[in-house]
């Protein structure tokens, strides 16, 4: 018969429900995969229709954007360098995420850490290169840390949505960030665009050997295996996760709430401040307003995307990266507004939202429901 | 007295009238928002609808000369989002505080896209009425000049008081914020309650966005809002969802959106950036006064999630 059990000594080649044990294990892993590839294409395919009716040809669309984000080494170099700051402001959105918190501000810390790094950077002029990149580093991250660390003591201490709080603290940071910059923190020299004193060419992050992409793209990735490990292999990344399902069962049995998620909320933030010093160390020299490019807002993308899974980001970032380094391609090759990228980034978030409704609902996926085979 | 000799006295006259100008879109935003969460949902995608209808306002205003025009079409784009994000709102697992996030997104990058042509050429304004006419004095002229719109948005905000408390679709508003069985119970089908909700709700964005391109600032660019829509969120909880709280916590904004262009009127630019963050620093500190981790938010809709 097939559903007898089997002797303890040999492995189950059938599982309960009669289907091979390998389908049954690949069923049930699958829908973490093929729902959120599915919300892609549907989004792709909407965002395709949306095209057709501004008159232009979504064939030419997808082709350009593939030339201009994978189909080239110098394409895939600027994919990839795009890409980097993306790994660092989806952690920062997905660490607080799987704690149950929805956290958008990482602009705010982004541009803060760029400052404070420049700002070390100035302060250290003369100092052995390794020690002032490292305080640099610090500096970035203990900034963001700060930053987003707040938002965190502030949802549980005093129970303020983590969601508006980090939003508008990112919008006081950016003020902060012009004031500092144009004024005590500026380089006289620079009259056109305000910016700190530019680093000294020891201080920089220099590129990858043999690419043109700089080594926060490394810092990024590691990050995220980190990120990763902490949240699946430790007992802290557990607890997260239990506080996330519901915080009062967490309490009840015990967890520390509190400096959970205060540190996880910092951790967050330091990841973003790092991706703020990576910028003004590896690509602009000095900080100035271009800090604020939009980094944090498209991190939150990253994050949703990938399911807040570290190692998910990865993959999604970099496919971000690409979509945004076709923007100016498209611009020009189609005479479409560089918004268009926008567009196709909210399609995607609006669906893969969308789509968090059928986990559950697939009886494929569950092989628990399935009829008896043979 | 001279008229230019009023000196310092323009600091506190630029303020009022700021605070009239600038807390406009504010009090459409809010009395939007409120009608919404008293719903039970929350819309945070309030943001990317006013954008929306700033652009719609204008492009429309543009191709058709009429700026009343452009405001229709504003609050219909604006009804159109918000019974967006009510209808998605309605599926299990389908958390409203992230579609509120990506509709943001998707509205900006909507308005932005089709929002490039009409940046070059100007729009009719909406008309305001001059209660400074008595004087002399061109501060006391400008601060006294009156938008239609905030005198609608005043009344509104008190036709709203009036209604929630008086009218059958107050009550049914407020039972199926408060309990979704309570409403079942009722007959009610709280879906499509929060639908119409939010879909009045982003009408009103909209309209709010129609103040900002169409009168003040007046022109159509990508930096017309720089968090409006998220700050009227924060408005309505500091408000307890009551419309007249509303009115007058965005009179408050506008007067603290007001203090960088006054002090700057006078002479005072060291610093200018921190008078601009201070809408957001006093936006904060009102949520950390008014929240506690051990009292759920008094007058708070029971069904409102982040409450819960």
């Amino acid at each position: 018969m097939a559903d007898t059990v089997s002797s303890a000594d040999a492995p189950a080649v059938f599982g309960a429900r009669g289907y091979p044990a390998a389908l049954e294990w690949l069923a049930r892993r699958a829908e973490a995969f093929v729902i959120p590839l599915a919300a892609l294409v549907v989004g792709m395919l909407l965002f395709s229709l949306f095209i057709a009716l501004v008159g232009k040809s979504p064939v030419q669309l997808y082709e350009t954007m593939w030339r201009g984000g994978f189909g080239s080494w110098f394409s895939i170099q600027n994919s990839l360098s795009r890409g980097a700051p993306l790994l660092l402001a989806a952690l920062c959105v997905a660490l607080p995420a799987r704690l149950g918190l929805v956290v958008i501000g990482g602009e705010g810390a982004i541009v803060l850490g760029g400052v404070a790094a420049a700002a070390t950077g100035v302060a250290l002029s003369g100092a052995p290169s390794s020690i002032v990149i490292l305080a640099m580093g610090v500096a970035g991250m203990a900034a963001g840390g700060i930053w987003i660390g707040a938002v965190g003591a502030l949802r549980h201490y005093r129970a303020v949505n983590e969601t508006i709080s980090s939003l508008l603290m990112a919008y006081i940071a950016i003020a902060l960030m012009n004031h500092l910059v144009e004024g005590p923190l500026r380089d006289p020299a620079s009259l056109n665009k305000p910016s700190t004193q530019p680093l000294a060419d020891a201080y920089r992050i220099g590129n990858i050997p043999g690419m043109e992409v700089h080594w926060g793209l490394v810092v990024g990735i590691v990050a995220c295996i980190l990120s990763w490990l902490l949240i699946e292999k430790t007992r802290w990344g557990f607890a997260a996760r239990i506080a996330g399902g519901n915080v009062r069962a967490a309490q009840v049995q015990g967890l520390a709430v509190g400096p959970l998620i205060v540190g996880f909320t910092a951790l967050a933030g330091g990841f973003a401040g790092l991706a703020g010093m990576l910028e003004v160390g590896a690509v602009q020299g000095s900080a100035n307003a271009s800090l604020a490019a939009g980094y944090g807002y498209t991190g939150i993308l990253v994050a949703f995307l990938a399911r807040h899974n570290p190692l998910a980001i990865i993959p999604v970032a970099i496919l971000l990266g690409g979509i945004n380094a076709s923007g100016g391609l498209i611009q020009r090759r189609m005479d479409l507004p560089d918004a268009t990228v926008l567009v196709l980034q909210g399609m995607l978030f609006v669906v893969i939202l969308f789509s968090e409704t059928f986990y559950g609902r697939f009886k494929a996926f569950n092989p628990d429901l399935w009829k008896r085979g043979a | 007295m001279d008229a230019t000799e009023i000196g310092l006295w323009g600091v506190p006259l630029a303020i009022l009238g700021g605070a009239i100008r600038v807390s406009t879109p504010f009090i459409f935003v809010s009395l939007g928002e409120a009608i919404t969460e008293r719903s039970g949902r929350i819309n945070l995608g309030l943001e990317g609808t006013l954008v929306f209808g700033a652009m719609t306002a204008y492009a429309v205003a543009v191709m058709t000369g009429s700026p009343w025009l452009g405001l229709l079409a504003a609050a219909a784009a604006g009804l159109c989002f918000g019974l967006f994000h009510g209808w998605i709102c309605k599926f299990p697992g389908v958390n409203d505080i992230a579609i509120g996030i990506a509709l943001m997104l998707l509205g900006s990058g909507l308005a932005f896209f089709f929002g490039k042509p009409f940046i070059q050429p100007s729009a009719p304004d909406l008309p305001a009425i001059p209660f400074g006419g008595w004087s002399d004095i061109p501060q006391v002229q400008a601060a006294l000049n009156v938008n239609v719109l905030f005198l609608i948005g005043a009344a509104l905000a008190v036709f709203l008081w009036w209604a929630f408390r008086n009218t059958r679709a107050g009550l049914i508003l407020r039972v199926v914020g408060d309990s979704s069985d309570a409403a079942r119970a009722m007959g009610l089908n709280p879906n499509t309650v929060r639908l119409i909700a939010t879909g009045l709700g982003g009408a009103l964005a909209g309209i709010g966005g129609a103040y900002l391109s169409l009168y003040y600032p007046g022109s159509w660019t990508e930096r017309i809002s720089s968090g409006q829509g998220l700050m009227a969120v924060a408005l309505v909880i500091f408000a307890r969802w009551n419309p007249l709280g509303c009115f007058a916590a965005a009179l408050l904004f506008g007067g603290a959106g007001a203090l960088g262009p006054a002090l700057q009127s006078v002479g005072v630019t060291q610093g200018y950036y921190l008078f601009y963050a201070a809408p957001y620093i006093l936006t904060l500190i009102i949520m950390i006064a008014t929240s506690s981790p051990s009292r759920s938010l008094a007058g708070a809709p029971g069904e409102l999630s982040i409450t819960k």
